[in-house]
């Protein structure tokens, strides 16, 4: 302790005292302001571009899922759209079948009738042409029958002798 | 895996280093008590002489002295200016007008005071007296000790440090104010540094909220005792932080500030401690107060000013063991011995040169940060 | 004589106590790996107030 008070010097305190000080002041104002700030602004500034990446990151991932629903409405849409269509169309082609088929049933009935009312006059006419004809043939058959006596005669006895018979 | 093994391993060195040292300043402390005067300029070969030499390396000096040749005698050396305020005012003159006078033999005639320089300190004579009478401890005894503000060797290292300093850092601030984000060249290695201090001392320790007022301090006294640890390991001999009055001055500056900036919570805490018996509280204010004005700063200023000397001490014992064992062991074995024992502590020494750095910016912002810290709990 | 005595007593209890902070943060690191950093601060800052004491009692001693 003695040698170490006796080797103290005063003066070198002072001067080193001194020499700190000075140092303090001028690193501070020189040196350790502005590479602080500089490293601090640097700092901020890899935060800030962090945060920026991370925040487009985001708002990227938003768009991604903004883009995706409108694909599904999309694609929901065209889903809905195409089925209303091909709703419409066996729709369409219903009602045009049941059309085509009263139509068809509708012509077919007019044309039955139509063959019917046909038939009819064509019986009735054949009827008549027959009975016409019949009664022509009759009459020619008769006509000569009815020529000579005897043949008269004999017409008449065949006639009775079948009426006897029967 | 490996990098933690390495991690463990680092941690085994520090503790080994602060083991070692303990042990290396006790017999550094146990051992300079002779005080033989050596003229400088002998040939050092005895044991005597070396110890000598190496105590008078421990002490600050008012020239520049690289070499002396033996045989002619010549000094390699250049004079520093010496300013010292005696008891007829300021006198200057070049340490060269003492002629490498360690012993008190030239007296420098000053006019109306006489000077001479005694185991580098400088003495002035008592009126009337015109040589140096010493007792039988070799203590002047018609002369005093005058206030010396020579730029003595030390102050040397230190403005040669602030030099440095204000160079190298000033660069790395000159690029970060022209607008360069990324500092290029040297600046790239002292960059690291800087941002060492702040993440790993001043913040964890003093908080994120205020560690900012206090960087200025950190960092400047970081690289100030870093730096002059450093020139101590070069060979031209400085020995700046081994120098009490140095330690003392920073630590006096840690208690400035801590004593300045400490707030209301923590001074109630210290002189009115809230929550234990009134009867205890100034009892309780004394041992604080005792602790944080002289037993945190004598630490802080011991543990810097005990490291380096010892630090010192064992290299330059070391490479003293090329003379010591000479006779006994051969010049080549001595020699061999010395340059790997030597090689060795100067590796650890280029450590502790960073750790000391490192411990008395560590306690001196946890020591701020005692004294800023805000508590909310009051228990 | 009384100084070297001295000297090797608080190098003793110096040296008990840092064995204790280094074997005390080996454990703690070997048990969780992962707080070395810390550990190994407050191992240094520990070791540096129990360096402080013993240098004090030394140049006191001196």
């Amino acid at each position: 302790m003695d040698q170490l008070l006796h080797d103290f010097s005063p003066g070198l305190f002072f001067m080193q005292g001194i020499i700190l000080f000075i140092l303090i002041v001028l690193m501070r104002k020189f040196a350790w302001k502005p590479i602080l700030d500089g490293l601090q602004s640097r700092e901020d500034g890899i935060q800030n571009a962090l945060d920026a990446a991370e925040n487009a990151k985001l708002e990227m991932q938003n768009l991604q899922a903004d883009n995706e629903k409108l694909l599904k409405e999309a694609r929901a849409e065209r889903e809905s759209m195409l089925k209303e269509a091909r709703d419409l169309k066996n729709k369409m082609i219903e009602d045009a079948k049941t059309e085509a088929q009263e139509t068809a049933n509708n012509m077919i009935a007019q044309a039955q009738a139509a063959i019917e009312s046909e038939k009819k006059s064509a019986m009735a006419e054949l009827k008549n042409h027959v009975s016409g004809l019949s009664i022509e043939i009759a009459e020619k058959v008769v006509r000569n029958e009815l020529s000579n006596k005897d043949k008269q005669l004999k017409l008449i006895e065949d006639m009775l002798g079948e009426a006897t018979l029967n | 895996m490996i990098f933690l093994t390495m991690k463990v391993a680092k941690q085994t060195f520090k503790f080994f280093i602060l083991v070692s040292f303990l042990f290396a300043n006790a017999f550094a402390m146990a051992d300079n008590s002779s005080k033989d005067p050596v003229v400088s300029g002998n040939k050092v070969d005895t044991a005597e002489e070396i110890r000598e030499y190496i105590s008078h390396h421990l002490k600050d000096s008012h020239d520049f002295h690289f070499y002396t040749h033996n045989e002619s005698g010549t000094h390699y050396s250049f004079p520093l200016p010496v300013i010292v305020w005696t008891s007829n005012g300021l006198k200057t003159f070049m340490s060269s007008a003492f002629h490498h006078d360690d012993a008190g033999q030239v007296i420098v005639d000053k006019g109306d005071t006489k000077l001479v320089k005694i185991h580098s300190k400088i003495y002035e004579l008592d009126q009337g007296a015109t040589s140096v009478n010493f007792d039988a401890e070799h203590h002047a005894t018609n002369a005093h000790k005058v206030l010396d503000f020579s730029i003595t060797k030390s102050v040397f290292g230190m403005l040669l440090t602030g030099l440095l300093m204000l160079l190298g850092f000033g660069a790395l601030a000159r690029g970060f104010k022209k607008g360069k984000s990324v500092p290029t060249g040297f600046s790239r290695v002292l960059e690291p540094l800087v941002i060492y201090v702040r993440d790993e001392i001043a913040k964890p320790n003093i908080g994120e909220k205020k560690y900012r007022k206090f960087m200025g301090f950190l960092l400047t006294v970081f690289f100030f005792i870093w730096i002059l640890n450093l020139l101590g390991l070069t060979p031209l001999g400085f020995n700046v932080t081994g120098q009490i009055a140095v330690t003392a001055c920073l630590a006096i500056f840690t208690v400035v500030i801590y004593m300045f900036s400490g707030t209301k919570d923590f001074w109630a805490h210290t002189l009115w401690m809230p929550g234990v018996p009134v009867i205890l509280r100034p009892i309780l204010a004394v041992i604080e107060l005792v602790g944080f004005v002289i037993i945190k700063p004598f630490s802080l200023l011991i543990r810097l000013f005990a490291n380096i000397t010892a630090g010192h001490f064992v290299v330059m014992s070391l490479i003293a063991l090329m003379i010591t064992l000479k006779a006994s062991f051969g010049p080549v074995v001595s020699t061999g011995m010395s340059l790997l024992l030597s090689l060795f502590i100067m590796v650890i020494e280029l450590l502790v040169a960073f750790l000391q750095a490192f411990i008395f910016t560590m306690l001196s912002s946890l020591f701020i940060g005692m004294a800023v810290e805000e508590h909310d709990d009051h228990h | 004589m009384y100084n070297l005595i001295g000297a090797g007593l608080i190098v003793i209890g110096g040296g008990i106590g840092l064995g204790q902070i280094g074997g005390k943060a080996m454990e703690g690191i070997a048990r969780q790996p992962e707080a070395a950093g810390k550990i190994q601060t407050a191992m240094i800052i520990i070791g540096a107030l129990l360096e402080g004491l013993a240098f004090g009692a030394l140049i006191l001693g001196k």
